[in-house]
C-alpha cells in the first residue's frame, strides 16, 4: 500500500470526525522503527436485523456506513468488525438469515480483507456455533506491517468469560512475540470491569491483561457499551468503538441501559466508525460519522 | 472429649440455636426480568435471596455488593446476605439470554 500523508489523513479525520492521538511506549530498540505506516478501520455493533423506535432506519444504517468506507481514499489497509454483527434472536433459522444478509452487505467493502469477531448478540446464545459456520474461528491472530494483531472471543461463552483454554492460546501466541512487539487486540466486551453492573467487564479479563501487561505496546479495540471511551489499565490503552444502530448512555449516568433516543433534528447522531493510523510510535484514532454533516 | 471443650461446644450449639433462621426471599429470573426486581432490606437483617430460573441459564450479579450467582435450570440459587450499608445497588442478569439481556435488572435497597 501507499503511504499515508499524514496531513491527507488529518483532513479525512477532519471531516466531522474527532481525533485520538494514543502514543505507544518509545523504545530505544529497532523492532517498531522498522514498519510501515498503515490504516484500518473498525466497525463495531451493527447488530444487523434490530428493529425498534432507536434506531429507525436500521436496515440503512449499515448500508451508509458502508458507503462511507467506501468513499474513504485512499482505501484502508483491512477493516474489522468488533463484534454484534447482528442482534440476537432464539430463533437459529432466524440468525443464519441474519448472518448471510450480514456476510451479503459486507461483500459490498471496496477493501475486501475484513476481519470478523462475534459479539454476543451473534454467539452467546449458540456458544458461537452459527457464527463460525459462516465466519470461521471466533480466536485467532494474524500479522500486519509489523503489527501482531489479537483477536478474543470473551463472547461465545454466555457468562462473558474468555476462557481457560482460550487464556493458554494467548498465553503461547504471545510467547512467540518479542517484549517490544507492537501488539493490539481487538476484541467486543471490555477487558476491564469497566462497568460490570451493566455487563460492561469480561468475567476473566484480568487474566488476559495480566498475560499482555509484559509487553510494552499494548493497545486494545473494542466494541459493546455503543460509544467511544478511551482507558488505561496501566501502560495499556483501551478504545471502545461507537455502534452502527444505536448508542447507549455513559455508564452508571441513568438508572437503566436504554439506549439514547433517536432524535429526528439529528438523525444518525452518536453513531459512526473509527479509522486508525498506525505510525511508528502512535496511533492516530479518528472517530467518524455515518452521515456526513 | 474433654469435660471443657464438651461445655464450649454445647454453649456454642446453644447460642447458634437461638438465633432465629434468616429470612428467605424467593426471587424468580425468566425472560427478561427478575420478580420482584426491587428487593428491600434492613441494615444488619441476615437474608438469603433464592433464585429460582422458569427458562435458561442466567446470572444474578450485584458488583457493588460483591454478591454473584449463577442460576440454573431446576436447581435454587441461594445467595446470604446481611446488608452492612444502607443505599440503592443495582444488581443485573450477567449471563446472555436473548434479546431483552440488557433491560434485565432491579435493585437492592437497603435501610436502616
Amino acid at each position: 500500500m501507499q503511504g499515508i500523508d499524514r496531513r491527507q489523513f488529518l483532513k479525512v479525520a477532519g471531516l466531522g470526525g474527532l481525533v485520538f492521538a494514543s502514543g505507544l511506549a518509545r523504545g530505544a530498540d529497532s523492532y517498531t522503527q522498522a514498519q510501515d505506516e498503515f490504516f484500518f478501520v473498525q466497525l463495531s455493533d451493527t447488530h444487523w436485523g434490530f428493529q425498534g423506535a432507536p434506531n429507525p432506519d436500521a436496515a440503512g444504517t449499515l448500508p451508509k456506513a458502508i458507503a462511507a468506507v467506501n468513499a474513504l481514499d485512499p482505501q484502508p489497509d483491512f477493516i474489522v468488525f468488533t463484534g454484534d454483527l447482528t442482534h440476537t434472536t432464539d430463533d437459529p433459522a432466524e440468525r443464519r438469515r441474519r448472518l448471510t444478509q450480514f456476510k451479503e452487505l459486507i461483500s459490498g467493502l471496496r477493501t475486501k480483507q475484513i476481519r470478523l469477531m462475534p459479539g454476543e448478540h451473534d454467539a452467546s446464545l449458540d456458544s458461537g456455533e452459527a457464527y463460525r459456520e459462516f465466519f470461521g474461528q471466533t480466536h485467532y491472530s494474524f500479522a500486519h506491517k509489523g503489527v501482531h494483531f489479537i483477536a478474543l472471543d470473551n463472547v461465545s461463552d454466555p457468562t462473558g468469560r474468555i476462557g481457560d483454554e482460550q487464556l493458554a492460546w494467548l498465553a503461547a501466541d504471545l510467547a512467540r512475540q518479542p517484549k517490544d512487539a507492537r501488539i493490539v487486540v481487538l476484541t467486543h466486551r471490555p477487558l476491564f470491569p469497566l462497568y460490570p453492573q451493566w455487563d460492561w467487564a469480561t468475567k476473566d479479563g484480568d487474566k488476559a491483561i495480566e498475560l499482555l501487561m509484559p509487553y510494552k505496546n499494548v493497545t486494545v479495540f473494542y466494541g459493546h457499551i455503543h460509544q467511544e471511551h478511551h482507558f488505561k489499565t496501566a501502560h495499556i490503552e483501551h478504545h471502545a468503538a461507537r455502534s452502527l444502530i444505536f448508542p447507549l448512555p455513559a455508564a452508571g449516568s441513568v438508572p437503566k441501559r436504554a439506549p439514547v433516543a433517536w432524535d429526528p433534528a439529528q438523525p444518525y447522531r452518536g453513531l459512526g466508525f473509527r479509522q486508525i493510523e498506525a505510525e511508528r510510535d502512535e496511533y492516530k484514532l479518528a472517530e467518524l460519522p455515518v452521515i456526513k454533516a | 472429649m474433654k469435660r471443657r471443650a464438651f461445655l464450649a461446644l454445647s454453649v456454642a450449639s446453644a447460642a447458634w440455636a437461638d438465633e432465629p433462621a434468616p429470612r428467605v426471599i424467593p426471587i424468580t429470573a425468566r425472560k427478561f426480568e427478575f420478580v420482584p426486581a426491587e428487593l428491600a432490606l434492613k441494615l444488619g437483617e441476615p437474608v438469603v435471596l433464592e433464585f429460582a430460573t422458569e427458562d435458561v441459564h442466567m446470572g444474578f450479579d450485584a458488583p457493588s455488593l460483591g454478591l454473584h450467582a449463577d442460576i440454573l435450570p431446576g436447581r435454587l440459587a441461594r445467595v446470604p446476605f446481611t446488608p452492612s450499608k444502607e443505599g440503592s445497588f443495582e444488581f443485573a442478569c450477567d449471563v446472555f439470554c436473548g434479546s431483552g439481556h440488557e433491560e434485565m435488572g432491579g435493585v437492592i435497597i437497603v435501610h436502616a
